[in-house]
């Protein structure tokens, strides 16, 4: 042991000789032993290796572990997040296979100032989606105005029909948010996203920082990192905020598809953080317009449901009539005033592909502002003139369909095969709505354990946020940093291989910081 | 609570406890092939018996051998009872209820399953008692957990009935193994291999040493009555249908339901008959068939708990 330990700190010390270096401002800030930014926008380095200023105490830990002492740590995480259960199914697989998300021990670090641009971008979007959401649901002034096509939305199949005139208390439709960010070459942050319906991932991101402050619990004392494990009271406060008229202590539960779910377990943690009933369809019933739940006391009065059910098979009366997975009459109910859903039903339409890229737009509308963060700019194949673009283009370009999520549904042109392209331009040709093309962007990295060695990684980042009124937005400082671990890949989805990464969000003087916090 | 939560609760609980005593079955029975001279009767056929799936058995294996046996009743996953199934479907319920474990609860069952699971393939080839004995020490580990990190309310309650009914029906099970041995060789009574097989299966509800505490020596009618109605030792039958009584009482206090569940009533009968029958009747009305009825009462107990709060209709 004593040899051991003497030997890591001999090598501490010959590492910082060798990479650390005055700056400037006469500190001395460590430089990543090794490592190869390679031309890309690194979070936790500049390019010459130095810390970012917020790094420094990471970067000083990781050069003073040994490598394989940090492959040791990222086991033993992976090993208590499978002994924990905290996986995610795999549906091919018939043995009902789980899987943990893969994991990465390092950090993304975002500082003060960025968060502070990130979440005022992220509260003046939601405030627009939300406008958005009532008037296309109610007047469609934006229609009339000439801001977005009337055939963007007929066509659009998450625009539901049977949505229209709904009045969701306070005007909130999308209470719960979890908003895809991505930064290029040049550091700056666009808008990739917005899911509106029921994002998941946020267990993982309680999860991770729940075992980093176990397994790294010096270098997190030291990082003034802001805390994220109030989510679940927030949430709590949340769906209590939106009960019905009347109802000061309402009965509430979280609605799953079910056990075989991909994100169940999600489900299941939040609904134990918030110590509220976890339900399935099969647990409700519907009578007088009223939600009850079967329990072994017989019928029970719910409130408020937290949905983690797609829009289209809440409530089999109203949408697919095939569903079991939602609760015939639900949606009477919810006309009644009855019952509060989070998040509204119809939210979807909001984050259709091409509807996205008319965001900007919304936000000067509803608004009268300038976006804050920008979209990617989009290419939208029903356009002519961009589709021709497009088709011209395949090579350089990532195209998606409108309609899928999840990594499906995608040609990243610079790696696909001249026949992949091919495939797609036949796509486009032959349903343009369905279709938006992107510039490939050179997404920023991370460090991450690769073997023994550390490598550029590149990393998405997906906040969330909480809305209980017009002006009642509340964004989780940090969020599910995805990471693809693959050398070069760009496709972050855990359903393609992809990670994750705990994210710390540096805390300004005054702010709250995680390690003062107990945990759970 | 959720009726579906109830269910769940008490399936997986139900689950956990046949899991341990197959185990216990296992367990006991090569520990006394171990011991038992080759000309005795084979320890291996009981076991099959006594599951009430000897077809199935015989289709799918012909005649039983230590393997056999122990890949049936062990490992088996086209088998609906056995010991893996089992474990596995109690994982399914838990997985399901998950948010109302405790943690540590759900952690102890998905470790249990990984380790038997992990562990099959070895044990079907060569299997040991120290395998078995490390599955009954993951279950007094998952009881420990069950009764020391959850309020016990209602969801403890249903667990509680689970465990215990299950229980209740696999004592009175291995007892029964003994009656199988037994038959072919009723002159072996009394003599130092009797001793030794009963010991064993006092061993196998671990009840050896409470046993000898008591009575010091072996005497087939008081290990009968140590078996079914013995009032402190908690895996006798009375002792558990005592608690799983007070569970079903305890959860019709809490329930707001006008008239007295099927279940409550049917089990008050059952433990009626414990208190008052005698061993020395039993014995000469035969045992077997005392059994029987016991495990017949303890399934209609069972049935009457889907309609009394599982929601079920009740078949007309």
């Amino acid at each position: 042991m004593t040899h051991n330990r003497s030997q890591s700190q001999a090598s501490a010390t010959q590492n910082q000789s060798q990479t650390s270096a005055l700056t400037e401002q006469g500190f001395v800030a460590p430089q990543l032993a090794g490592y190869k930014c390679e031309g890309f926008f690194d979070e936790l380095v500049d390019e010459n290796n130095f810390a970012r200023p917020d790094a420094e105490n990471l970067i000083e830990l990781i050069n003073r572990l040994p490598p394989e002492e940090l492959l040791r740590r990222q086991n033993a995480i992976e090993k208590s997040l499978y002994r924990m259960g905290i996986t995610f199914t795999v549906y091919s697989d018939e043995a009902g296979t789980e899987k943990i998300m893969p994991f990465d021990v390092v950090p993304r670090i975002v500082s003060a100032m960025l968060w502070q641009h990130i979440e005022a971008g992220l509260k003046q979007r939601i405030r627009a989606l939300n406008r958005f959401l009532s008037d296309i649901y109610g007047e469609q002034k934006i229609i009339q105005d000439g801001v977005i096509p009337r055939d963007i939305i007929d066509s659009a199949p998450s625009f539901l029909k049977e949505c229209i005139g709904l009045k969701p208390p306070g005007d909130v439709w999308c209470h719960i948010t979890g908003t895809d960010l991505v930064r290029d070459n040049s550091g700056g942050v666009y808008v990739l996203e917005d899911n509106l319906r029921c994002p998941s991932g946020v267990s993982y991101v309680l999860q991770n920082r729940h075992v980093m402050k176990r397994n790294f619990p010096q270098v997190f004392a030291a990082s003034q990192v802001r805390p994220v494990n109030d989510y679940p009271s927030r949430l709590y406060g949340m769906l209590q905020a939106i009960a019905p008229k009347g109802v000061t202590h309402p009965m509430i539960a979280v609605l799953t598809p079910g056990v075989y779910n991909s994100a169940y377990y999600e489900h299941s943690y939040l609904a134990q953080q918030m110590g509220v009933e976890l339900v399935e369809g099969r647990d409700l019933t519907v009578k007088n317009d009223i939600v009850y739940m079967r329990t072994t006391d017989g019928l029970q009065r719910v409130d408020v449901i937290y949905r983690r059910v797609d829009d289209t098979f809440l409530d089999p009366e109203t949408f697919r009539k095939d569903s079991c997975l939602g609760v015939a009459g639900l949606m009477k109910a919810y006309r009644a005033g009855n019952v509060s859903l989070a998040n509204a039903p119809g939210t979807g339409i909001a984050d259709d592909k091409v509807v996205y890229a008319f965001v900007p737009d919304m936000i000067k509308y509803y608004l009268g502002e300038e976006s804050i963060l920008a979209n990617v700019p989009t290419y939208l194949c029903h356009r002519d003139e961009d589709r021709e673009y497009v088709l011209a283009n395949l090579d350089k370009l990532v195209v998606k369909a409108a309609g899928e999520s999840g990594g499906y549904g995608i040609l990243i042109g610079p790696h696909a095969s001249p026949a992949e392209r091919e495939e797609f331009a036949g796509k486009i040709r032959t349903d343009p709505r369905n279709y938006i093309a992107q510039p490939t962007l050179q997404l920023s990295r991370v460090p991450t354990l690769a073997g023994n060695a550390l490598e550029g990684r590149h990393v998405d980042l997906r906040p969330y946020i909480l809305c209980s009124g017009k002006d009642d937005i509340w964004v989780m400082p940090g969020g599910l940093t995805r990471v693809a671990l693959k050398k070069g890949s760009l496709v972050v989805n855990s359903s393609q291989g992809g990670g994750s990464k705990d994210t710390w969000v540096s805390a300004e003087a005054g702010q709250d910081i995680a390690s003062d916090w107990q945990d759970e | 609570m959720l009726s579906r939560v109830a269910e769940s609760i008490y399936w997986m609980s139900r689950q956990m406890e046949r899991a341990e005593n197959l185990a216990r079955f296992l367990e006991v029975t090569l520990n006394l092939t171990l011991d038992q001279a080759d000309s005795l009767v084979d320890p291996w056929e009981p076991l099959v018996q006594v599951t009430g799936d000897t077809e199935w058995f015989v289709e799918k294996y012909g005649v039983p051998t230590q393997q056999s046996v122990v890949n049936f009743l062990a490992f088996d996953l086209e088998y609906h009872s056995s010991m893996l199934t089992c474990l596995r479907a109690a994982r399914e319920n838990a997985k399901s209820v998950r948010e109302m474990l405790s943690s540590e609860a759900f952690e102890q069952i998905n470790e249990f399953y990984h380790f038997v699971s992990d562990s099959s393939a070895t044990q079907i080839t060569d299997p040991t008692a120290a395998f078995f004995d490390s599955v009954r020490d993951y279950s007094l580990l998952w009881s420990g957990i069950l009764d020391s990190t959850m309020a016990h309310d209602m969801r403890w309650h249903f667990a509680n009935v689970g465990r215990l009914l299950e229980r209740a029906d696999k004592t009175s099970r291995i007892l029964d193994v003994k009656y199988f041995n037994l038959l072919p060789n009723v002159t072996d009574v009394g003599t130092a291999i009797d001793d030794l097989q009963w010991s064993t299966l006092l061993l196998a509800i671990s009840g050896f040493e409470a046993y000898r505490r008591e009575h010091h020596l072996v005497n087939i009618e008081k290990v009968v009555a140590f078996f079914l109605f013995h009032q402190a030792f908690p895996r006798s039958v009375r002792s558990c249908v005592a608690g799983a009584h007070w569970s079903l009482t305890e959860i019709e206090a809490k329930s707001n339901s006008d008239e007295p569940g099927e279940a409550i009533q049917h089990i008050a009968t059952l433990q009626h008959r414990l208190t008052e029958s005698n061993v020395k009747e039993v014995i000469a009305g035969g045992m077997h068939q005392f059994i029987d009825l016991v495990q017949l009462e303890l399934n209609q107990i069972g049935e009457s708990l889907t309609y009394d709060y599982f929601n079920a209709p009740r078949p007309s």
